[in-house]
């Protein structure tokens, strides 16, 4: 009933209902409703039979409430009211909360204080943007080994470098690896060792330098953080590293979600390249919001020649009952209107517009045509006028269609390898279970049986 | 007019369209703007259909106003060495820090650095004068990161100067925090009139008043015209008879009413209904906006998708509303 589907349709129920799949990873740019994606799949595997925890990054308070929970919190909480055999269980990741956690599991008592109470440490785990992508990752390892659900479903968090999460181990090593950390460590590890005497030279000037940028106080800071973090960091290393094979692996699929926009679809096929380039197992495409119509054999243009036919009657008819042209002019504002794509002459719907914080709609009278008032007590032309307004409501409508399939036809061409899921839009926000069911429905629609 | 506008908004919204638009609206009452991009993803390039930017300021227009408009997009890892240079003549030291990675480090592994080095070169470029004593630009846009994210970003060097006690570093994060949080800055928020973009705005507005951080405007994009107003919604979904409709279809030539056109009467009204409840809800929506406070603007949905024209478009859309 939408678009044509191009491509292979993507089988959603059977990747859900598969037992072989254990990892579900959702990514895209932000906005295209990645998170509400996440936690649909997640309640239709559960209705499906399947344990399933979802692991979301910063879900809108919203969608922790369609979920029944007031504020998710960094451990999973079972979510009621879901139907059939299965369990759901929902978390959101706290950052700050899983640095801790892999502090106090890895460090000695005295250790773990010492990191835990640095003021370097402090930023880092609670502020600083990009910790996230790395404890994305750490707790996606943690609910694997724990081994409690069959199906992880994880969202993955919004920024450009949603990716960031698989550069994670990689840069961790090269760091690791680097000669900073050696650098930064330098003054604790100076005494004694001759070997290290000719290398020191250039690292007391290096030392000096960053002091100089850094402040005595925060170089020590850090010094003091990295020396405390050295035993760690090779086991945090060592996690990365797993779980970034553990996304490779077979039983992880990823799912690059997306709206049919110029920019979504941009990304969505960014991400198809880096996840190829990668070796990690795409399994297809989630396309949210698009737009159908029941009466999509009826063109923009017919319905738009046959609203301004309407509106003509109309206005001829006003016209022999009053002797006031008034009507005749708001139909040529409606020609104008349109003929620039609605946009630039809204002279009406910009007074709208300008007044808009008084929270009354911009809604242009010219629009329409006609005004409330004219229809009382003129019962027959209202129908007309009615009817022209509901066809033009369909010519945009159509003219969404259009622009949607170009953009999704100009991906396919791009990547016709990757299988595609179509979501039809829906009118209103997802306020429950019920909204989340309905998405499910529709992600799993999506294969093929719609004509 | 404040000198630093940065505009953030939810993802998806069109933060770097307005943006955009925002600085050849300036431009065009003849003001030289710097469009500055701050998170690699070369939005700048592609709205004004140019090659990708490098890190340096180039003009990518000129507004019928004569003003012209400048962009940059920030590369991290090159303002890292543009900051050791500029504050702290350390240009082989610097070199040497990147051997040694450094560079990576601060600009990989600590991210908060990133944002340090983002929101510092933009406020330089703020306070740059030229030789006569002049500002270098009359306003710089910054195209900032989403919403969710926007305090913690522009708020970075606060706490870098909490950690730097002192040296350098802790006055330049100090001199970055002055402008950020004086009159000559703004933050502006852009949504959508839907409930989740709504509420982080609403959100973000909180987040960052508590911050000491100004709030300019409000701006709501992609609003769709309205086509039926609420008599009609009325009268179409529960009064009018659809046997009437299909009559009336039929007389524009649609098809007879109880075939072709008979046919389209469910689906059109379906589609009503949909845009019925769009409608309701949009308007609770801009309700809520409305309770902030701040100015509130709104630019159409662009029917044909957005290109350079449409850009211009939305240029003179927000000049007409006084935003610039």
């Amino acid at each position: 009933m939408s678009l044509d589907p191009a491509g292979d349709p993507l089988d959603v129920d059977a990747l859900l209902d598969d037992p072989k799949t254990r990892i579900v990873v959702c990514c895209g740019s932000g906005g295209v409703g990645k998170t509400t994606t996440a936690a649909a799949l997640g309640l239709r595997a559960a209705e499906r039979g399947r344990t399933v925890v979802v692991l979301t990054i910063d879900p809108a308070r919203r969608l922790a409430q369609s979920m029944g929970i007031d504020s998710l919190d960094n451990v999973p909480r079972r979510v009621k009211d879901v139907q059939g055999a299965g369990e759901l269980h929902a978390m959101m990741l706290d950052m700050k909360r899983t640095f801790d956690e892999i502090v106090e599991a890895h460090a000695d008592a005295d250790r773990a204080r010492a990191i835990l109470s640095n003021p370097f440490y402090q930023s880092l785990s609670a502020g600083f943007a990009g910790t996230q992508e790395y404890m994305a990752m750490e707790k996606l390892g943690q609910l694997r080994s724990r081994d409690e659900w069959d199906l992880i479903v994880v969202d993955t968090p919004p920024s450009r470098s949603a990716l960031d999460f698989l550069d994670a181990p990689k840069r961790l090593g090269s760091f690791l690896d680097g000669k900073l950390i050696r650098l930064l460590m330098a003054p604790a590890k100076v005494g004694g060792r001759a070997g290290m005497k000719f290398l020191n030279v250039g690292m007391s000037m290096m030392t000096g330098a960053l002091g100089k940028l850094l402040g005595g106080q925060l170089l020590r800071d850090v010094q003091t953080f990295v020396a405390a973090m050295d035993t760690m960091f090779g086991g945090f290393r060592k996690r990365a590293d797993a779980t970034y094979r553990l996304l490779q692996a077979p039983g992880t699929a990823f799912l690059v979600v997306a709206s049919p926009e110029r920019d979504a679809l941009r990304e969505a096929a960014y991400f198809v390249e880096r996840l190829a380039a990668d070796d990690m197992p795409l399994a297809g495409l989630v396309l949210n919001r698009v737009h159908g119509s029941g009466a999509a054999e009826l063109s923009a243009e017919r319905a738009l020649a046959a609203a301004e036919g309407l509106e003509e009657e109309v206005a001829e008819s006003r016209g022999a009952k009053a002797a006031a042209g008034s009507g005749a002019d708001a139909g040529g504002a409606v020609e104008e209107n349109l003929g620039a794509g609605g946009i630039v002459d809204q002279e009406g719907g910009n007074v709208g517009l300008r007044n808009s914080s008084e929270s009354e709609a911009p809604n242009s009278p010219e629009a329409i045509g006609t005004s409330p008032s004219t229809k009382d007590d003129d019962s027959g032309a209202s129908v007309e006028q009615l009817t022209a307004g509901l066809l033009r409501l369909h010519a945009e409508r159509m003219r969404l269609l259009a622009r949607e399939r170009h953009t999704r036809d100009r991906f396919t061409a791009l990547h016709p390898e990757v299988a595609v899921a179509e979501v039809a839009a829906l009118p209103g926000d997802v306020h429950d279970l019920d909204g989340l069911r309905a998405i499910g429905e529709r992600l799993a629609a999506a294969t093929g049986d719609h004509a | 007019m404040s000198r630093l506008q940065v505009v953030s908004g939810k993802g998806g919204t069109g933060k770097t369209t307005v943006a955009a638009a925002l600085a050849l609206a300036l431009a065009t009452e003849g003001k030289r703007t710097l469009l500055v991009e701050v998170e690699g993803r070369q939005g700048i390039a592609q709205l004004f259909e140019t090659e990708a930017l490098p890190y340096e300021e180039r003009k990518i227009a000129v507004a019928p106003g004569g003003g012209e408009v400048y962009a940059l997009a920030i590369d991290p890892e090159l303002a890292l060495l543009d900051y050791l240079q500029m504050f702290y003549k350390l240009g082989s030291a610097g070199r040497a820090l990147k051997k040694l990675g450094a560079v990576d480090f601060a600009t990989t592994i600590a991210p908060g650095l990133r944002d340090v080095l983002l929101t510092g070169k933009a406020c330089e470029a703020v306070r740059r004068k030229d030789k006569r004593g002049r500002y270098a630009y009359d306003c710089v846009i910054m195209d900032a990161p989403p919403t969710g994210r926007i305090t913690r970003f522009l708020n970075v060097n606060d706490e870098v100067a909490g950690l730097a006690k002192i040296g350098p570093i802790h006055n330049q994060a100090q001199a970055v925090m002055r402008v950020l949080k004086s009159p000559e800055t703004d933050v502006h928020l852009v949504t959508l009139l839907e409930e989740m973009p709504v509420q982080e705005t609403v959100d973000g507005i909180a987040e960052l008043r508590a911050a000491g951080l100004p709030v300019g405007r409000v701006i709501v994009n992609m609003v769709r015209p309205a086509l039926l107003d609420e008599a009609d919604l009325e009268l179409g979904l529960e009064r009018t008879p659809r046997t009437a409709i299909a009559k009336t279809l039929a007389a524009a030539g649609l098809g007879g009413a109880r075939g072709a056109a008979g046919r389209l009467v469910d689906p059109l009204l379906a589609q009503a209904a949909e845009y019925a409840e769009r409608y309701a809800l949009e308007g609770a929506q801009r309700a809520v906006l409305g309770e902030h406070g701040l100015p509130l603007h709104e630019l159409p949905l662009l029917a044909d998708g957005l290109d350079l024209g449409g850009l211009y478009e939305l240029a003179t859309e927000l000049r007409q509303q006084g935003v610039s």
